[in-house]
């Protein structure tokens, strides 16, 4: 059979499996925090069960053995349910995967890769300091040897969902006698250790998604150390080229709610005098550049799972994906807002505007968190580019030794 | 010195802890604020003596209304004395106002000013909400500080014509209901007038004169965004001074510079267009109508994005409830749709220098 008779055939096993197993899904539901949190692992489990999670992945660490267009397959039809699914299960699945497959043991990615797509356990990334965030090097959190363990103590912020996760990716810093990104050391913590403590931020929406996270004495086993001592820097940076480049992940295009289409939609459902909104050559022109801006993160998205496919990761323009669909994100939803004029700053059950609120105060937090704009660019004029970086005070200094 | 008179009050009365015990006790505005402002005369600055006012002029109000931006001030002054009195100060009778200012000039009483209506934009007609001998019905919304004014003057038509009536809140056939909104610090409702009893300001009426009241409101409008804008930016630049990254101060970057600096282009340029519109409107003349737009897109646009980028210079901190950067990113917003929208305010200043630069057609 070729390849494409394949897929076609898997698509329809997959189509056929979602619709007896992911029917109550059909539509967009709200959940209470603890039981979306529930009900994402319960269904992360039955796809376990189905071969259907981790699809690419080995069995031996809770995948099923098949290939990478079987799982693009299943997550193109997936995407046209509402599955339950939380910040924690990115994190897990492809965040901290990545760090143990690309630093860790096989044994260490056997035992937490079952765990995790399996459903049995979630997680949640301590990376950022209150005086570490896009100068993640300069953390603080000091890790000790003890015999077979390791002693930490140190704070952490922005660890987000901290509070319903089991396990946490942790960096943190083991020999300060070193440059700055050279002592560090990634670690997996159980976040039931003693000494754990999560206390939740409150954020401009109004909700607590993100937390303080202290660690005082926390005991971590050596045998839960990603990669050789000192290389923590290494495993972060696995760690953050992966987050960005899931940014995307389908997201960009199609016909979803704020995609360039929909404000299309919107725009000529608005009345204006005699008209619609959408006979402004005001609109249009935004709404053009919006489209070509959307749409080109679309296409360049395609261009970089193939890159990525055909071994090596992603590449250092990856970051320009976060760059622009988080400015986008912002000023389409603006937009909507716009739109209705002054009743745009309003609820309306019509409108649905909580949600674009909420999205509009969300870009904010997409433009800063992992990697801020600036940053962003920084590394496309350095590492695309070529560009000398910035002078540093601290390069080559021994962390002990920075005056600040 | 009356900016410095404001500033410390805004310090002593609506510190940023004081903004979010107010959202979170979902209160709509600090009454004691509003009624020291009251007792020191800032109200009734630019009401005439005669109405128990100071008799001072539109620059006055214009400094007030800035700084009230600045602190993101939860008090109604830009509707009870920028819209509602000024309408009454133009529109009224001397018998109209003086039987309605000076209640507002003390603080008193407080007024709002509905023009809003469910399907048209600014200055488009016809409007829903019609006058009839001394009633007036039809739906408002979104109007400002509905919650708490105790009257407001309406903007209705009148057998085809543009006119302003003024209306006692607390009269059972008008129905408010509160909506809620983007920008918690100015709650707004929507009002439904039920063949209400209403006084029609006999002195002005007709679409000439509402479209130089909105030039007016526009105006005073840009001052209070480009108070706004300037809290935003200073706030980015001190934070920028405090933060250490790649052990350096943030500041020190050119990045950040060059933000900041573009942003203090923008504010300059907004501030300067909204004293010449100022003075445009008090002379009275042909430009005001371009004046008015002008200030009004620029005061906008300076805001939004000084609102946005000093978020965004925070970082994370930036996100959080407990730092001040939402207070501007949600009012900015607020602000930018309240009197009309910048696409709105476009085809107006278009519109305007269409015409004067071909004043036969325009005629036509
Ligand atoms: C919603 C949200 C969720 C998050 N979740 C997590 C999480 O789960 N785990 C975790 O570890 N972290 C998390 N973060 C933290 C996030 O990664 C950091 O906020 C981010 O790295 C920025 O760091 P910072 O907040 O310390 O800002 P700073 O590093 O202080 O940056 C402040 C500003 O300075 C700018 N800047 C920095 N360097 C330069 C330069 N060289 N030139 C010019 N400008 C510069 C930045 O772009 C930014 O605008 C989250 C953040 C948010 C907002």
């Amino acid at each position: 059979m070729s390849d494409h008779a394949q897929d076609e055939d898997y698509r329809l096993e997959v189509r056929a499996w979602l619709a007896e197993n992911a029917a109550e899904y059909a539509e967009p539901r709200e959940f209470p925090e603890a039981e979306l949190v529930a009900r994402s692992k319960a269904w992360i489990r039955r796809k376990h069960e189905a071969g259907y999670s981790a699809i690419a992945e080995p069995v031996a660490a809770g995948g099923a053995g098949g290939t990478s267009r079987q799982a693009a397959i299943f997550e193109r039809e997936e995407a046209r349910y509402h599955t339950p699914t939380f910040t924690g299960v990115g994190i897990g699945f492809a965040m901290t995967m990545a760090a143990i497959k690309g630093h860790g043991t096989a044994q260490q990615y056997e035992h937490f890769g079952t765990l995790t797509h399996r459903g049995d356990i979630t997680w949640c990334q301590l990376f950022s300091e209150p005086a570490a965030g896009s100068d993640l090097a300069g953390l603080r959190t000091r890790a000790v040897k003890d015999g077979d363990n390791w002693v930490v103590n140190g704070q952490k912020v922005w660890s987000s969902w901290a509070h319903h996760a089991d396990w946490g990716i942790l960096i943190a810093r083991t020999d300060p006698t070193v440059a700055k990104h050279k002592g560090l050391t990634f670690f997996l913590v159980d976040m039931k250790s003693p000494g754990v403590e999560v206390r939740p931020i409150r954020q401009i929406t109004g909700k607590s998604d993100f937390n303080e996270t202290f660690l005082t004495d926390v005991v971590i086993p050596d045998a839960n150390r990603i990669g050789a001592e000192g290389e923590g820097w290494a495993c972060c940076m696995t760690v953050l080229a992966t987050e960005r480049g899931r940014t995307r992940s389908a997201r960009a295009g199609g016909d979803r709610s704020g995609s360039v289409r929909s404000l299309v939609r919107q725009a000529a459902a608005t009345p204006r005098q005699g008209g619609s909104a959408l006979d402004s050559r005001a609109v249009r022109a935004k709404l053009a550049r919006w489209y070509v801006r959307e749409q080109g993160l679309k296409n360049f998205g395609k261009r970089l799972d193939e890159q990525a496919r055909s071994g090596g990761g992603f590449p250092a323009t990856v970051a320009l994906v976060k760059l622009v669909s988080a400015t986008l994100l912002q000023e389409t939803h603006a937009f909507l807002m716009d739109l209705d004029e002054y009743a745009g700053a309003f609820s309306s059950d019509a409108a649905d505007r909580e949600e674009v609120f909420y999205q509009y105060l969300w870009s904010s937090a997409m433009r800063i968190a992992g990697g801020a704009d600036e940053v962003l660019r920084n590394q496309l004029a350095e590492r695309v580019l070529g560009m000398p970086g910035e002078m540093r005070a601290d390069k080559g200094v021994p962390f002990n030794e920075l005056p600040y | 010195m009356l900016r410095d008179q404001v500033q410390a009050l805004c310090k002593e009365h609506v510190p940023p802890e004081t903004l979010r015990e107010l959202i979170t006790a979902n209160a709509p505005w600090q009454p004691e604020l509003w009624r020291v402002m009251g007792e020191l005369g800032l109200l009734g600055a630019a009401i005439p003596e005669a109405c128990g006012g100071v008799g001072l002029t539109y620059r006055e109000l214009a400094i007030i209304n800035q700084e009230l931006g600045r602190a993101v001030a939860p008090v109604p002054f830009f509707s009870s004395i920028c819209m509602a009195a000024e309408a009454i100060r133009l529109a009224g009778t001397a018998e109209q106002q003086a039987r309605w200012l000076p209640d507002l000039a003390t603080g008193k009483r407080v007024a709002t000013f509905a023009w809003a209506e469910p399907s048209t934009t600014l200055l488009e007609r016809p409007l829903a909400t019609t006058i009839e001998g001394d009633r007036v019905r039809g739906p408002k919304t979104p109007v400002p500080d509905a919650s708490v004014a105790d009257l407001c003057i309406v903007l209705a038509d009148r057998g085809g014509e543009d006119c302003l009536a003024v209306v006692e809140l607390d009269q059972d056939a008008v129905q408010r209901k509160p909506l809620h909104g983007f920008d918690e610090l100015r709650q707004h409702g929507a009002i439904d007038f039920r063949r209400a009893r209403c006084e029609v300001l006999e002195a002005a009426s007709g679409s000439a004169f509402t479209a130089a009241l909105f030039d007016e409101f526009a105006t005073l409008l840009a001052f209070e965004q480009v108070g706004g804008a300037e809290a935003a930016l200073f706030m980015a630049r001190d934070y920028s001074l405090d933060r250490y990254i790649f052990g350096r101060r943030l500041g020190s970057y050119q990045a950040v510079k060059h933000k900041l600096a573009d942003i203090l282009t923008a504010l300059e340029l907004a501030t300067a267009n909204a004293l010449h519109a100022a003075d445009t409107l008090a002379k009275g003349g042909p430009d005001s109508r371009a004046a008015a737009a002008a200030a009004r897109i620029g005061a906008t646009e300076a805001y939004e994005t000084a609102a946005r980028e000093n978020l965004q210079v925070h970082g994370g901190i930036g996100f959080t409830w407990e730092a001040n950067c939402h207070f501007h990113y949600r009012r900015a917003r607020l602000l930018a749709l309240s009197l009309g929208s910048v696409e709105v305010w476009t085809d107006l200043l278009i519109d305007a220098l269409a015409d004067a630069a071909n004043p036969s057609q325009a005629a036509a």
